[in-house]
């Protein structure tokens, strides 16, 4: 044990602190894992979990519940905000390290951090009042006109263009975490030894290539860490995408329609649930979340572990 | 939403004030619904009477379970208990102030109270049986306007909440084919439409989207200028929502204080009554009697001299006759 090696008792006791505030992470999350499954039961017990999880029926009226529609939301809109977010993030990180001139850096660098430090319920309102209404107006009957034209990719834009969507949603989702995965990349980027990108420049390479042969290689690492981040930042968002994804438990292949995520379910429905049986199954929502957030964010880290040895070799 | 903000802001005065000394606290907990008008008496109470009340709007079904739980002096739901649910936990209910819910339309050119509807027609809407504006059935209902061919856009809630019970009681009271399809609660597996979350996002898109139709509280449809129809009521008329037509409602409605006045306000028999209203209630623990009675002596100060500010919050104050019916009720119960 190298925390009792130690023998100044300043140094043992500031050990103990930090060792103390780190295990308290883990009781915590064991915890909520704990309250959750303890919280479901009745859930659990009604409809198993294999049921609960591909049932697409969602009635508290008749009390039958099923968690297919939310989890088909959660992921559609996520997947979605992160193909709408990922080159803008990078073309933001590059222009930052390497086109901007040095007086614009601080400035943008600036802004995309104060895009992180929004409250989401300000996304969320401003999406209802501003964004929803443009889409319905402008974006989405464009896009209804001329991808809707084209056979197969046309079905994702079928249905009224109400902007109350997972279009919306995506998109709104997808500014939100704009930022970390944009600040990270920076970061990373940055690191690239000065001495590598010179050389680079010195036997005639554009800036493109640069960028895509040299950069990108050398801090892919730091920008499949800041993807990670931000998609369990945009599983876990709630308030922003509750007022525009109108909470409505279907699975449906166009992406202007309603639709509803974990987390759009449990912010609408939780605080009226007046039903054991309901409660319990929003609780089971959560459990379904809180485990999947947990099996993405392994996945995620596995490769990034597996990147870091084939990079380190 | 100016509303909101001014009892937020009334509300904080109120709580900061409660950690000042040790004078009568008393703690209640739940619907978020009649949270402004009880704030509101909240802080003239405190001014008359030096006695505070912390109501934390926490929703309906967390003030039931806190109040099951005895960990405040009073819960409130939208949603009245049934006399079973009441005997299980021990508990009292009376209702405290009632909203009414109104449906709202959006086509260009048609102000308030232009539209007339029956509950066959809304039922009949909601359920996606009627999908154009020009259907027979509003023809008939409205023979003098000139109904345009377009697709109706249904909204409705997307958010559990009171107003959807109110409105799904009154469609399931009316009409057969949504009680069997649909039913009623605060929340609903709805057959047709979209969502907008809470009263604002359903005034919002009825207030952008044309030809659309959605169900607001009164207080939202003044609020945002949104044109509200008529409704035929249980008596046969056709009658604009008003403060009027809701306490006629009230007042016909058939409150029961042996159920502990269970009820849901819809299709009151009145003349004039609005036939989608609703009470929100207070629930009591019958085994803590210091609490109920300090509860009940807020209530009672209340109905004598909150009218007033209920109505500036566009809340509807209960008729005499049913605050005479809930005092005879406490003193029953020995709380009064």
């Amino acid at each position: 044990m190298p925390i009792l090696q130690r023998k100044n008792p300043v140094d043992l006791s500031f050990s103990l602190i930090t060792a103390f505030a780190s295990f308290t992470v883990v009781l915590l999350i064991s915890g909520i894992f704990v309250v959750l499954v303890r919280e479901s039961s009745l859930s659990i017990g009604k409809f198993g979990v294999l049921k609960f999880l591909t049932s697409t029926e969602w009635n508290p009226v008749t009390e039958s519940f099923g968690a297919a529609t939310a989890i088909y939301g959660t992921f559609i809109t996520t997947g979605i905000a992160l193909i709408i977010a990922i080159p803008a993030a990078i073309g933001i990180a590059v222009f930052i390290t390497e086109i901007s001139p040095n007086f614009l850096k601080a400035p943008i660098g600036v802004a995309i951090e104060l895009l992180a430090a929004i409250p989401s319920i300000i996304y969320g309102m401003w999406g209802l009042f501003t964004l929803a209404p443009i889409m319905s107006r402008y974006i989405e009957p464009a896009l209804k006109s001329s991808i809707g034209k084209v056979p197969l990719l046309g079905t994702l834009f079928q249905g009224t263009p109400m902007g109350i969507d997972i279009l919306t949603a995506s998109v709104i989702l997808s500014i939100m975490i704009i930022p970390f995965t944009a600040s990270i990349a920076r970061d990373a980027f940055n690191l690239t030894p000065a001495v590598v990108k010179e050389s680079a420049y010195s036997v005639g390479a554009t800036k493109w290539e640069v960028v895509k042969d040299v950069v990108l290689p050398y801090s892919k690492l730091g920008v499949f860490g800041g993807i990670a981040l931000s998609l369990g930042r945009a599983l876990g968002e709630t308030m922003a995408v509750a007022f525009v994804l109108g909470n409505n438990h279907q699975i449906t292949s166009s992406l202007l329609n309603a639709a509803a995520t974990i987390t759009v379910t449990l912010a609408n429905e939780f605080t009226e649930a007046d039903t054991d049986m309901y409660l319990s199954s929003l609780f089971y929502l959560a459990l379904v979340l809180f485990v999947l957030s947990f099996i993405v964010l392994a996945i995620a880290k596995y490769f990034l572990l597996r990147a870091e040895r084939k990079y380190s070799r | 939403m100016k509303r909101i903000i001014l009892l937020v802001v009334i509300s904080v005065v109120t709580f900061s004030f409660s950690l000042a000394g040790a004078e009568e606290i008393l703690n209640g907990a739940g619907a978020s619904f009649p949270y402004p008008v009880y704030s509101a008496w909240a802080y003239d109470y405190y001014k008359a009477t030096g006695a505070k009340l912390n109501y934390q709007s926490i929703g309906s079904g967390g003030g039931i379970r806190q109040i099951a739980n005895r960990t405040v002096d009073f819960g409130a739901s939208d949603a009245p208990l049934t006399p079973a649910q009441l005997n299980k936990d021990n508990l009292l209910q009376f209702p405290a102030v009632m909203g009414g819910v109104v449906l709202v339309v959006n086509m260009p050119g048609v102000k308030a109270g232009a539209v007339r509807l029956d509950s066959e027609a809304v039922c009949k809407v909601y359920l996606g049986n009627i999908k154009y504006w020009d259907d027979a059935k509003l023809k008939t209902l409205n023979p003098k306007m000139k109904l345009p061919h377009n697709e109706i856009t249904v909204v409705h809630r997307s958010d559990g909440s009171g107003t959807t019970a109110i409105f799904t009681n009154y469609l399931s009271g009316a009409c057969s084919d949504w009680k069997a399809r649909v039913g009623a609660g605060t929340s609903v597996k709805w057959p047709v439409g979209i969502g907008g979350k809470g009263n604002e996002g359903v005034s919002q898109y009825v207030k952008k989207a044309q030809y659309s139709i959605g169900y607001v509280e009164f207080a939202y449809a003044e609020q945002n200028k949104l044109a509200y129809t008529l409704l035929k009521n249980s008596a046969g008329n056709f009658v604009e929502p008003s403060f009027n037509a809701f306490e006629d409602a009230a007042a016909t409605g058939n409150f029961d204080p042996k159920k502990h006045f269970d009820h849901w306000l819809v299709n009151a028999p009145g003349k004039h009554a609005w036939p989608i209203a609703g009470a929100t209630f207070i629930l009591l623990a019958k085994d803590k009697k210091d609490s109920s009675v300090k509860s009940v002596r807020f209530f009672d100060w209340a109905f004598k001299n909150g009218d007033a500010k209920a109505k500036e919050l566009i809340y509807v104050p209960l008729p005499k006759s049913l605050k005479d019916k809930i005092r005879a009720y406490w003193k029953a119960n020995g709380i009064y």
